[in-house]
């Protein structure tokens, strides 16, 4: 799609990492982590002009106090773009800084809880089995289209209260948003106003009859002040909901599969050792984070030692953190069974991903459920996997065959 | 032979990545925001101390404490 009036001209390819990074160059798309190597070799914090200016901490330690110094870094812009227009939309709290961000976490934190994931389980493990029972006896599948990408899904509708059948509506606005809308603020903006009027007329259906789910529960819940969330403040946290829910778990079940389809030995492994999930868990969400994030720098200050000036963005990888050899030995090696791992795929400090422990369970149920119908797979060769660009990393295409190797 | 261990979370510091209670629920309890605090005064009990150390080793905002008594 490209008949966007405001649509930017295409990047130039990428020619030197170490001075004019872009994380939607194609190269960095298909694989990342030789450009992470590359880029901490040379400095804790890189820049490109690119993006009207942006800085990349690239190792465990930058990223980390980039992520704890919410005085020098803003999370009111979270994504890094082309262009940096006037904020409109919020998403509390993902999008506030202190003081606003506490009381507005608090809010979401009790029905993402370990405990509250634990009661949702069994319609996650019905979830993907309803799904496996559509494609198994095709001996293949197109394990993101038909698989990945529906769980998570499914698992936020069912949360919120929405139809799971309008996931398709989802999924569309969240391409919108994260990844067309880095270059083009139209399609951004279009989905984002197509997803509050969606949401909009679910919260009016329930002002007349309430219903127990997120969205009545966010509409019943009061703010620091006393007074219910307006409105603006229950469609901004709807809406992160629903764009953080999807395509982030989409990616890590998928990466995890993908892993898995090319690992014979450790897809063995997780099938006679299954007790060794919650490690192994942890250890796909290290090697193969899916989110990376953004920061606004406010104020002068220095990371790691290097000058940081205001004006521009901050591209916060946890990613490339979680492969910084200096934190984690044999980084770039997947190690099934580590037992250190204090990755940051869901973020350090205040922003730690509220829905971590959903994204774990709906992680955990997926690849379980899978591989018991499904020990033995591996990528068709017939096929390409394609990745997702920008913000999000995952499989987006992710052709396997079912079965042993002939 | 080692002295008895203890653990404490420090609140100021724990996000409620629930590392802790996962790999160790003997010693960890999650109050209703998901932060983790340690179960009744933090003495660890005899044959769960590399939990506790495990659990140690794995938080991401380095919250938990370990101490010899």
């Amino acid at each position: 799609m490209s008949d966007s009036a405001s649509i930017m001209p295409e990047h130039p390819p990428v020619t030197d990492w170490v001075n004019d990074f872009d994380h939607t160059d194609p190269t960095w798309t298909e694989n990342p982590f030789p450009i992470w190597e590359k880029l901490r070799a040379a400095s804790p914090v890189v820049h490109t002009e690119r993006f009207l200016g942006c800085y990349m901490p690239t190792t465990y330690q930058a990223v980390k106090e980039i992520s704890y110094d919410t005085d020098h870094f803003s999370s009111r812009r979270v994504i890094v773009r082309d262009v940096r227009p006037e904020i409109t939309a919020r998403a509390p709290p993902i999008t506030s800084d202190p003081p606003e961000h506490k009381p507005a976490k608090q809010l979401l934190l009790p029905p993402f809880t370990p405990d509250a994931m634990k009661k949702l389980e069994p319609r996650v493990r019905a979830i993907c089995n309803e799904l496996i029972d559509e494609f198994i006896a095709d001996g293949k599948c197109d394990a993101a289209a038909r698989y990945t990408k529906h769980v998570p899904v499914r698992a936020i509708a069912h949360m919120l209260g929405i139809p799971e059948k309008d996931g398709d509506l989802f999924i569309k606005w969240i391409h919108g948003i994260l990844e067309l809308g880095i270059k083009d603020d139209n399609a951004l903006m279009q989905a984002v106003r197509e997803m509050t009027g969606y949401f909009a007329g679910h919260i009016e259906q329930r002002r007349t009859n309430p219903t127990d789910d997120l969205i009545s529960t966010l509409m019943a819940a009061k703010g620091a002040d006393g007074q219910p969330l307006g409105d603006e403040h229950i469609l901004g946290s709807l809406r992160l909901l629903l764009i953080a829910g999807i395509d982030t778990t989409w990616s890590a079940i998928g990466s995890s599969l993908w892993h898995l389809a090319k690992t014979p030995a450790d897809r063995e492994r997780l099938v006679a050792e299954p007790e060794l999930m919650p490690l192994a868990v942890e250890e796909l969400l290290r090697a193969y984070s899916p989110v990376t994030m953004a920061r606004e720098v406010m104020k002068e200050t220095t990371i790691s030692g290097c000058p940081v000036k205001p004006g521009n963005m901050v591209l916060l990888s946890f990613p490339a953190a979680n492969r910084d050899p200096a934190m984690f030995p044999d980084a770039d090696k997947v190690v099934i069974d580590r037992k250190e791992n204090r990755h940051a795929a869901f973020g350090l400090g205040i922003h730690r991903c509220v829905g971590s422990n959903l994204a774990r369970m709906e992680m955990t149920v997926a690849i379980e459920e899978w591989l018991k119908r499904i020990p033995d797979f591996r990528l068709d060769p017939a096929g390409r996997v394609t990745w997702s660009e920008g913000t999000v990393r995952g499989p987006r295409q992710l052709p396997v065959l079912f079965g042993k190797a002939k | 032979m080692a002295g008895k261990l203890k653990i404490r979370v420090d609140q100021d510091k724990c996000q409620g990545h629930a590392r802790c209670k996962s790999l160790a629920p003997e010693l960890f309890d999650l109050d209703e925001f998901g932060n983790a605090h340690e179960v009744g005064d933090g003495s660890v009990p005899a044959g769960l101390e590399d939990k506790a150390y495990l659990a140690q080793s794995n938080c991401p905002e380095i919250a938990i404490e370990v101490t010899e008594e």
